[in-house]
């Protein structure tokens, strides 16, 4: 009976883990509430491996579908659903909760309740989103998912961290409330808060403009696309590891999915329009802020601009409506996921031991960590797109997607194999190679078993994706031929009409 | 003999409490002073008594008495039951407040009694007199009470500036009402509609007389007014920061629905007909309350003056569902309002909770460091704060919501935009509550020292803007249902 719910099972188990742990936990109990939220993070990881074992890799539309009324009077479903886009990233995101929890497992001394709980509640909101099929419920896990994340920064952050979590939330929620009224115009139109009935409307050609503008508004803050990316910088800072880990694996994600689902192809004519656009703004991403990246002195507001980069890519992908482009894009957010989650990890193994994050405080890192120092090139690599780690497959399948589209287009975005390499490797050489800088670097101490298993782990998939792709591509062939399918196909209103 | 029994059934809540609040008044010269208490109860069971009245007569029947002077429609039934629960839940919250301030006394509960008797009859009134006497009723009792702290050079003057300015909205009120008396010739609702909707018939020019005109300008003035609107919202801030917090909670909160069924039997029962200009008047003024409560607030160090802008912004938001001039529109209004007081009572609670004797906690630094005093009322004040800015999964979400859809439905699309706009601005200063409390180190450390019951109330009260959030659907349909029901002749 249970399996006609996994979607639900997968949203509810980690929120109700939280509200238990935020009931029995507290600072006095410390060891009982890390074990409750690991046993939390570990079921929803369970109930969530349903969903690929389970998969229909032949049907294009959605799966696991849930539907009950929730709100009769305005037509409101409480209606969950996943496809070979959503699933991958539902997968990513109870993973990188399990990831978050235990990365924390000694760092956070304050207040140990309420943090594991905010993570537990975020990973069911986020799972929330990327499986609601009704408008409505997908705003409600929206909003709702910023809540648990303006109080990590906010509460476990670093010195600036009222100002990073305000303008975090403020960025968002101004880009989300204009979704909103674009949800309700298309309540006013079709009577129905469906997501399936909005993908089938008819739409004069500046109503699909207006919409996708709103729709753009509340997603390219998310992704976050240049030029509203500036909040990410300042989150990322000040936001404690386990926060960064989830901003930059899974939050972003939530900008580049809500694309697939709602702007394109609600406004499929306006897409095709604003294409030029938006593929400008992706090759500014890539290319201008890996250039920022560069020059950065701070290890995590570097990594933060080179997410910034890297998502670039997911968006140049999305608009060069190839099968190509959109699968690389795809593979890019879900390698991205491990890879930004590994980097900051790395950032976050170094910040415990000596709290700070300057790279000119660091140097010769990698004589006293060995172990550590190599698992740190290997991320430094992958993120910088070797061929046979996960960053490779992603940015190569959009470059060649590119190259078909227009030779610039391509020659621009593979820029990054050069910069990318540039501003990761530069930081590698200023942190890890040389002489040991300064005593306090002699004194590190290697990798504690905690840390080499959470950095064993990501290193795996970051490979595993490397080497055998098609793990992801064979769950969104399917439902990505129907996307670019559905794109292809006007949605103006007949001439005359 | 018939008729009068009916009218007296049918007003028998009214009845009852004003009864009671006379008894109170006598019984309270025969106790002593620690046998308040008594009174008290008293209190609350004439709350109790009336809310079980307006349930169990006839409810959700429309019926009209004293020759059409007073109406029992589902509208009413709603609005009172929900007055009543808001009244009996403040004196729970305010009875600790009230004794340690040497304030728990018979005058208190006798003049809230009265007041609430003055909302019952503004909720049911049908005739301008009756609404114009129900207004008086409960304007004058709450400037007692506004003064009734009589030491208190602050609260003096927030009673001598409210009483001003209200006695002045109220000759505005009633000039507005003899000249719509002087066109129609008549006091009754019903029939100035039917004469309105007669003279429209046979001239359709008819509606633009200029005598009618402006005396609707001025009753929409008159409604600003007790609403506090902008441009007549100047009273407000000073008003809600000079009163005792008790009696800020009475202002800021239940009066709102009376004020919203005033605007509903004036406007729509009564000059539904001059719609388009009412619309008008009624859009400015949302917008530039929903524009000026929120940016105005940011500025705020004081929380009661902050809600204060924030009621104002809210009031924008009630008028905009009004203004949409549709039975969606105002069942959206009547769910705004009824989540406007559920979290205004939470919000005042709170700040009830954490004062103590001799200390008031109505600046912002009082807050400071909340969650570490004690997380659970720093998590209800989240969910208040939330749900006051319209985050989901919070009632304050759905308000919005409901609203917006109904503005949008009859085409006022960019006033939607504009509006979403002011509401992410406003949720600046609601975030910034929830700063202090979680972010900030405690100033403030003292015990928070409050009775189990209010304490009890005050978790329900929070929590119930989660769980109406998350379930909306009852009282969205409530709200829809009794409209729909009152106000069959503009389906």
């Amino acid at each position: 009976m249970l399996t006609n719910h996994i979607l639900s099972l997968s949203i509810w188990v980690p929120i109700l883990a939280g509200v238990i742990v935020l009931a029995l936990g507290n600072d006095h109990r410390v060891a009982l509430t890390r074990w409750l939220a690991a046993f939390g993070a570990i079921a929803g990881l369970l109930v969530t491996v349903p969903l690929y074992t389970q998969f229909n890799f032949a049907e294009a539309g959605f799966q696991f579908q849930e539907a009950a009324y929730w709100i009769p009077a305005f037509q409101i479903f409480y209606h969950l659903g996943a496809d070979g886009i959503s699933v991958p990233l539902i997968l990513l995101t109870s993973f990188t909760t399990l990831i978050c929890i235990i990365a924390s497992w000694q760092v956070i001394t304050k207040n140990i309740a309420q943090y594991m709980a905010c993570f537990l509640m975020m990973s069911g909101l986020m799972i929330g989103v990327f499986s609601a099929l009704d408008s409505i419920l997908y705003y409600v896990f929206w909003e709702a998912m910023l809540i648990p994340m303006f109080l990590v920064i906010g509460i476990w952050g670093g010195p600036n961290r009222v100002y990073a979590t305000v303008k975090f939330f403020l960025y968002t929620l101004l880009g989300s409330l204009l979704m909103l009224v674009a949800f309700i115009y298309l309540f006013h139109l079709t009577g129905s808060f469906n997501i399936a009935k909005y993908h089938n409307v008819v739409l004069p050609f500046n109503v699909q403009l207006c919409i996708f503008m709103a729709f753009f508004m509340a997603f390219a803050v998310k992704i976050p696309m240049w030029p509203v990316h500036t909040w990410l910088p300042d989150a990322h800072v000040e936001a404690p590891t386990a926060g960064s880990i989830v901003l930059a694996a899974v939050m972003l994600k939530l900008g580049g999915y809500s694309f697939l689902r709602f702007a394109m192809p609600i406004a499929p004519d306006a897409t095709h329009y604003l294409a030029g656009f938006m593929i400008a703004l992706s090759l500014i991403a890539i290319l201008y802020i890996a250039l920022v990246a560069l020059v950065q002195k701070d290890m995590k507001k570097l990594i933060a601009y080179s997410s910034i980069s890297h998502m670039g890519f997911v968006t140049l992908g999305f608009f060069l409506f190839s099968q190509l482009g959109l699968e690389g894009a795809i593979v890019q957010m879900i390698s991205h996921g491990f890879i930004s989650a590994a980097m900051f990890l790395c950032v976050g193994v170094l910040y415990d031991r000596m709290h700070s994050r300057q790279i000119a405080d660091y140097g010769g890192v990698a004589n006293t960590m060995p172990v550590f120092s190599a698992f740190v090139v290997l991320f430094a690599m992958a993120n910088s797109g070797l061929p046979g780690t996960s960053g490779f497959v992603g940015e190569f399948m959009v470059i060649l997607a590119a190259v078909k589209y227009d030779f610039w287009v391509a020659f621009i975005a593979a820029t990054t194999l050069i910069f990318g390499a540039s501003y990761t490797l530069w930081m590698v050489k200023r942190v890890y190679y040389g002489s040991v800088a300064n005593d306090k670097v002699a004194a590190l101490k290697d990798l504690s078993r905690r840390e080499f298993v959470l950095l064993a782990v990501l290193a795996a998939f970051t490979i595993g994706i490397g080497v055998y792709p098609q793990v992801i591509t064979q769950m969104t062939q399917a439902t990505s031929a129907r996307f670019l399918n559905h794109m292809s196909i006007s949605k103006l209103p007949a001439a005359g009409i | 003999m018939d008729t009068i029994n009916t009218d007296l059934f049918i007003s028998m809540p009214e009845i009852t409490m004003l009864s009671m609040a006379m008894f109170i008044l006598i019984i309270d010269l025969f106790l002593n002073k620690n046998n308040r208490m008594i009174i008290y109860g008293l209190a609350q069971m004439t709350l109790f008594a009336a809310a079980y009245l307006v349930l169990s007569l006839n409810a959700f029947a429309i019926d009209v008495a004293y020759n059409g002077m007073f109406i029992s429609d589902p509208i009413s039934d709603v609005l009172k039951l929900a007055t009543l629960i808001g009244a009996s839940i403040m004196l729970v919250y305010t009875r600790h407040y009230m004794q340690l301030r040497q304030m728990f006394s018979g005058e208190y509960y006798a003049l809230f009694l009265f007041a609430i008797v003055g909302m019952m009859v503004m909720i049911s009134g049908y005739n301008l007199i009756t609404i114009y006497v129900g207004l008086e009723l409960l304007s004058l009792c709450v400037y007692a009470l506004v003064a009734l702290d009589r030491d208190n050079a602050r609260a003096t003057e927030a009673a001598m500036k409210y009483f001003v300015l209200g006695a002045l909205a109220s000759g505005m009120l009633l000039y507005g009402m003899s000249m719509i008396y002087g066109v129609t010739g008549s006091l009754d609702i019903g029939t100035i509609a039917e004469r309105l909707k007669d003279a429209f018939e046979q001239n359709p020019d008819f509606i633009h007389n200029p005598v009618l005109i402006l005396g609707l300008v001025f009753i929409v003035s008159g409604l600003a007014f007790k609403f506090g609107a902008v441009p007549f919202h100047m009273w407000v801030p000073d008003v809600y920061q000079g009163s005792p917090t008790a009696i800020t909670m009475l202002i800021g909160s239940i009066p709102k629905f009376a004020g919203f069924a005033m605007a509903l039997r004036l406007l729509v029962f009564g000059l539904a007909y001059l719609v388009g200009d009412w619309q008008d008047m009624l859009l400015v003024m949302a917008v530039m309350s929903i524009a000026i409560g929120n940016i105005t607030a940011i500025a705020q160090t004081n929380l009661k003056r902050m809600l204060a802008y924030s009621t104002i912004s809210h009031i924008g938001f009630l008028l905009l569902g009004l203004m949409s001039g549709s039975l969606n529109g105002f069942a959206s209004s009547m769910f705004y309002v009824s989540a406007y007081v559920l979290m205004s009572l939470a919000g005042f609670g709170m700040i009830l909770l954490l004062s103590r004797k001799g200390h008031e906690a109505e600046q912002l630094d009082d807050l400071k460091g909340l969650n570490k005093r004690s997380p659970w009322t720093a998590f209800l004040m989240l969910i208040t704060m939330f749900s006051m800015a319209g985050v989901p999964p919070t009632v304050g979400f759905y308000a919005k919501f409901t609203v917006l859809q109904a503005a949008l439905h009859v085409g006022f699309i960019w006033v939607v935009v504009f509006a979403v706009l002011m509401a992410a601005i406003g949720a600046f200063y609601y975030l910034r509550v929830i700063k202090l409390m979680y972010f900030d180190e405690p100033v403030d450390t003292a015990l928070i020292d409050a009775p189990l019951d209010m304490k009890m109330i005050l978790s329900l009260n929070a929590l119930a803007l989660l769980v109406v959030g998350l379930m909306p659907q009852g009282l969205l349909e409530l709200c829809g249902v009794a409209i729909a029901t009152s106000l069959p002749h503009l389906l």
